[in-house]
């Protein structure tokens, strides 16, 4: 589904990311982790080709990125659902406009699929919030707006990056709940967080492998966590 | 061509969800408003100038393949003899297609005005008037002149048009003067909206992220700020146009001739629809400036 191989990376400075192989298979859940600056969101960027790797070769539904086109990569966006480290919404579009813009951008009508939205709204707990510009939120309720957001063209993957920084403990167990219950439907998830309680928290749950950047390499996070 | 129609209306087509993606940015939008209202006013008076200058350089230079005349002033036992002898002078000239003495009644017509009808030429030592019609290759008017000298004493060949041949020159230039600066007009619009539209698509850069995270196409965000700027093209161009008319419109007419240019300045029968042309090119010239815009800035961003 997602495969990188050898990958590396380097932004203007030195290699970030180094010798990356890693393959998400279609149902799996994983956490990827590692302290701040390790290079966990350029990780996720690689993931879903916003970023070309410098070295190797990284597989988006079989297919190199390196093939792709830009539109390629803007209809390979919805079929993987990103939840962006910092949200990012259009903020003069209402939390609704916004969690449909990927219908909207995809051509499809916001209207036609009114009843999915509001399951959707009523499944990430907005449906009181729906008419509300993206300021007026909070941390919490800006995380489950942009997880919603990322699966409302029900993709085949799901990537999260820190999608319970800014929020308290309690919120940060609803949004696992809620991506562990995207895993259930099938989805593939795949998790950025510098949060080791989150990844603990979840070990009852379901079956996630852990994988942690450390000195620009990956490797599988065993039991000591 | 067909396909670039459907295209054009596929843009155009009002698409509210698509078009609340771009926040209206007032100050772009009312430059932009203002330069095509503008532009299209400048043109209106171009295409004006044009299509007046246009005229007067086909009537002048109609006149001008036309006519001259010969005088014979004689005294009256000589004039028959002279105006044939002239005739048969110019029925040898190059370049002459026609020649005709006018009848007394046609000299009387055009004495009129000044003596009032039922006038009696032979009681008045009116000179006799040839009228000569030229072949498009001219006669050699000064050749004419020494024949005439020699032969025909009492012959004046008033070449009268000549005189307005630098004006029918001035004219045509006008013409072209006129359609240069529709062109420039155009160039100029382009220049505007591509201006105004870099600076929408710098100013929304973040909005091109997130629209590009959701799974937004090239093509899709180029049109969101397509749409905007050709529809403020077309309506700016639009109302300029309107104000623009209404200005050739109220414009005095009449006057005499040599007055004719300026009183002439305007649109006269099926050119009166020429203007409705602008407001469309102005949406077009939008168009394809913003395309290329969007399109650099969007291969720039990536
Ligand atoms: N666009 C960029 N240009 C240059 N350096 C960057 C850019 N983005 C991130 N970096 C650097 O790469 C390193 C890793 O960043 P990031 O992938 O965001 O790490 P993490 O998500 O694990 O905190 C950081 O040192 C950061 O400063
Ligand atoms: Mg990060």
């Amino acid at each position: 589904m997602i495969e990188l191989e050898n990958v590396a990376y380097s932004y203007s400075g030195g290699e970030l990311l180094s010798d990356i192989s890693l393959k998400l298979a279609p149902g799996s859940f994983h956490f990827l982790t590692g302290p701040s600056g390790s290079g966990k969101t350029t990780l996720m960027k690689l993931c879903y080709g916003a970023l070309l790797p410098t070295a190797g070769h990284v597989r988006l539904f079989d297919t190199d990125v390196r093939a792709l086109t830009r539109d390629d990569v803007a209809l390979l966006r919805r079929r993987v659902g990103v939840v962006h480290q910092d949200c990012q919404f259009l903020d003069h579009l209402s939390v609704t406009e916004n969690i449909a813009l990927p219908l909207n951008v995809s051509g499809r009508n916001a209207e036609a699929a009114g009843e999915d939205l509001d399951d959707l709204m009523h499944w990430v707990g907005l449906t009181e919030r729906a008419n509300a510009l993206p300021a007026e939120l909070s941390g919490g309720e800006r995380q489950r707006a942009a997880l919603a957001r990322a699966v409302i063209m029900s993709p085949d993957v799901v990537l999260a990056d820190e999608p319970t920084g800014n929020v308290d403990w309690e919120m940060s167990q609803r949004l696992l709940r809620l991506l562990i219950e995207l895993n259930r439907m099938g989805k593939t998830v795949l998790i950025a967080t510098h949060d080791l309680s989150l990844i603990r928290a979840t070990k009852a749950h379901v079956q996630a492998r852990v994988l942690r950047i450390a000195n620009r390499r990956i490797q599988l996070a065993g039991a000591d966590l | 061509m067909k396909s670039f129609i459907k295209y054009l209306r596929r843009t155009l087509q009002s698409d509210a969800q698509a078009d609340r993606v771009v926040p209206p940015s007032g100050f772009t939008a009312q430059l932009t408003l203002f330069a095509a209202g503008a532009m299209a006013f400048l043109a209106v008076f171009s295409l004006a100038l044009s299509l007046a200058a246009g005229r007067l350089a086909e009537r002048w230079g109609d006149e001008l393949a036309r006519s001259a005349t010969i005088r014979i002033a004689a005294p009256a036992d000589q004039q028959q003899a002279q105006t044939e002898a002239a005739l048969r002078i110019l029925e040898t000239t190059r370049g002459v297609a026609q020649s005709r003495a006018l009848t007394d009644e046609e000299q009387s017509a055009l004495l009129a005005p000044w003596f009032g009808s039922g006038l009696a030429l032979d009681a008045l030592p009116v000179p006799r008037l040839i009228e000569v019609i030229e072949t498009s290759e001219r006669m050699d008017a000064a050749g004419l002149r020494l024949r005439l000298a020699a032969e025909v004493p009492g012959a004046v060949l008033d070449d009268h048009s000549r005189w307005r041949a630098p004006l029918v020159k001035a004219a045509s230039r006008l013409r072209m003067l006129g359609w240069a600066s529709i062109i420039l007009i155009g160039a100029v619009t382009a220049a505007m909206v591509t201006l105004a539209a870099n600076a929408a698509l710098a100013a929304n850069a973040q909005l091109i992220a997130v629209l590009r995270l959701v799974g937004a196409t090239d093509d899709y965000i180029a049109h969101a700020f397509i749409r905007r700027f050709t529809l403020r093209a077309l309506i700016g161009a639009a109302v300029g146009m309107v104000v623009g008319m209404v200005a050739v419109l109220v414009m005095p007419r009449g006057g005499d001739e040599t007055a004719s240019f300026l009183t002439g300045l305007g649109f006269q029968g099926s050119h009166w629809l020429l203007p409705l042309l602008i407001p469309p090119l102005a949406a077009a010239v939008a168009f394809v400036a913003t395309r290329v815009a969007a399109r650099r800035t969007l291969e720039g961003l990536s």
